[in-house]
């Protein structure tokens, strides 16, 4: 690729989540629900001297996609590292319970989650675990009747509770610039020690949890540049796909076996989490 | 039985209430799944224990790693396709008992390698879908039910019941990791749990956010007692009952506990349609 071709792309990763929104979702076809003025923000943070934001950093708005209805759920990257707290784990959870209620009558609306996230807010710890937990109860719940789309672009990645959320989505498109895991670098650190994971080896950090890892060993479906081009016609194809069971937690059987199975005092590496994790571990995610 | 297994809250409850029945074959010794019954239903009783032989280091502590999050997938999977064709409601489909006494999820260079969050969604995955087809699901927190393990073994249960004692917490973080991310002493933590209710980690101070069914004062929580098994018994036949045909986790949301949670649904609702 040459540097014009550079210039012209639009980042994705660069947006905030309203510019996401806006620029995912067809011309005029945007409404935003809870939006900042409505003023909906935590009610723990200023009991700890923390500054809130007016929309608890979780942008919602329903509208199309290439004519598909669609509800957004955006998670802030740049307020808390995306934390999930009651309000912002409310307005996902709750936005996908009044999808879920409109899959059953028959007016689908398609779930799109852009997951920023290092997961739970520890000021608000126990309420932002219990909505992750009925954000994964709406996810499996609503891919019965439609598609569940999950976007992981960067800066942030998808990290705990949330990392499992992005496990259930029917697809899950990301960047070579995100991560996905379920425990951040230096919680592992701090709880494994330095020689089991550096946080500060970055490399290696990304060689295990990036995007294209993440893709190579088939956690990921899609991988995107970051390009916003790119993104959005990834989304719309997603978005767009007929309801299946989810490949990636089919094959329980040969996920045991395999990992039952492995040299555990071996230091796992990438290129070896590609050989364990190839293809024929995981399911068919064709029919019901 | 290692010593380690032995002090294991989640293997000693798991036991007592199947009145030691054997284990069903086929899954790793971390992962413990008991036939048996609860009242007049068929029950399936499920917990991740101590085991110092797991292959896996970063598990051997009672953590929920790779093999016990796809080993309680396939756990609550068996009783899902093999009640497929019984009618909803507890007189047909087996009832599902997590015995929760998790520290955390495990932390290791392998989990994260080999996809561990996938592993749990894989498990969470299970016991939404056995709750959505109509299979009472029930979590009895006897020890620690942490952060992940927590999301994947117990948290998607119709109705959660805690033993009240102080062994039993529910938390997102330990103290110590916490202290680190959010750039506090371990000692900011501990006071701040003590003003921030869901910072806290006791049972008491999570009960305050309406997610329990049920509270439930024993003697001894890591060795019950007749009495002690006869009140857990009659609660979770209570929050059997109480489910009916609920497949939801509606009733967790209690207007004084999370006030805000349901604040939000309220507007959400409100603005959904946009008329």
């Amino acid at each position: 690729m040459d540097s014009a071709e550079l210039l012209q792309r639009e980042s994705f990763v660069e947006k905030n989540a309203r510019q996401r929104v806006q620029y995912l979702l067809d011309a005029a076809s945007l409404r935003e629900l809870l939006d900042p003025f409505e003023r909906l923000s935590s009610p723990w943070l200023p009991l700890q001297d923390i500054v809130t934001q007016a929309d608890d950093g979780v942008v919602i708005a329903r509208g199309t996609i290439d004519g598909v209805a669609v509800v957004v759920a955006a998670i802030e990257p740049a307020f808390q590292g995306g934390s999930m707290g009651e309000v912002g784990g409310a307005k996902i959870a709750g936005a996908l319970e009044l999808a879920l209620e409109d899959a059953r009558a028959s007016k689908p609306v398609v779930p799109v989650l852009l997951l920023e996230t290092g997961s739970v807010r520890l000021q608000e710890a126990n309420c932002g675990l219990a909505a992750i937990a009925e954000i994964h109860a709406a996810i499996v719940a609503l891919r019965q009747h439609v598609p569940v789309v999950g976007v992981i672009s960067g800066p942030v990645g998808c990290f705990g509770g949330m990392s499992i959320a992005a496990g259930l989505c029917s697809t899950l498109i990301a960047t070579r610039e995100a991560r996905l895991g379920l425990n951040g670098p230096q919680v592992i650190e701090q709880e494994a020690g330095v020689d089991e994971f550096d946080s500060r080896d970055r490399p290696m950090i990304w060689s295990l949890t990036g995007g294209a890892q993440r893709h190579a060993t088939h956690l990921v479906d899609t991988l995107c540049d970051d390009d916003s081009a790119d993104i959005r016609t990834a989304i719309a194809g997603a978005v767009a796909r007929p309801v299946g069971n989810l490949a990636r937690t089919q094959a329980v059987d040969a996920h045991l076996e395999r990992l039952r199975a492995l040299d555990t005092g071996r230091r796992a590496d990438a290129e070896w989490a590609r050989e364990v994790m190839a293809e024929e571990i995981h399911g068919s995610g064709e029919g019901s | 039985m290692s010593t380690q297994e032995q002090g294991s809250r989640g293997a000693a409850w798991l036991a007592a209430l199947t009145d030691n029945a054997s284990r069903a074959a086929g899954f790793p010794d971390s992962v413990q799944v008991v036939d048996g019954s609860m009242g007049e239903h068929s029950a399936r009783y499920i917990a991740v224990v101590p085991d110092a032989d797991n292959a896996y280091p970063r598990a051997r502590g009672g953590e929920v790693g790779l093999v016990e999050g796809w080993a309680l997938a396939q756990a609550v999977r068996q009783v899902v396709s093999a009640d497929a064709d019984a009618d909803a409601g507890a007189a047909q489909k087996r009832a599902i008992v997590a015995v929760i006494d998790v520290p955390s999820q495990a932390y290791g260079r392998s989990e994260e390698a080999f996809g561990i969050h996938q592993a749990l969604a894989a498990a969470a995955e299970a016991y939404a879908t056995a709750r959505e087809a109509g299979h009472p699901v029930l979590g009895l927190i006897v020890g620690k039910a942490m952060s992940g393990a927590f999301l994947a073994h117990g948290y998607q249960a119709n109705r959660l019941i805690a033993l009240d004692d102080a062994g039993v917490q529910v938390h997102a973080m330990g103290k110590q990791a916490a202290a680190r991310i959010t750039q506090r002493t371990v000692e900011g933590v501990e006071q701040l749990a003590e003003t921030i209710t869901p910072m806290a980690y006791d049972i008491a101070s999570f009960d305050t956010l309406g997610l329990l069914f049920a509270r439930v004062s024993v003697a001894d929580a890591d060795r019950p007692s007749d009495e002690d098994l006869d009140r857990i018994r009659q609660t979770l036949e209570r929050a059997l009952a109480d489910i009916g045909q609920d497949v939801s986790l509606a009733s967790r949301l209690d207007a004084d506990g999370r006030a805000a949670s349901v604040k939000v649904r309220e507007r959400l609702r409100a603005q959904w349609n946009g008329d």
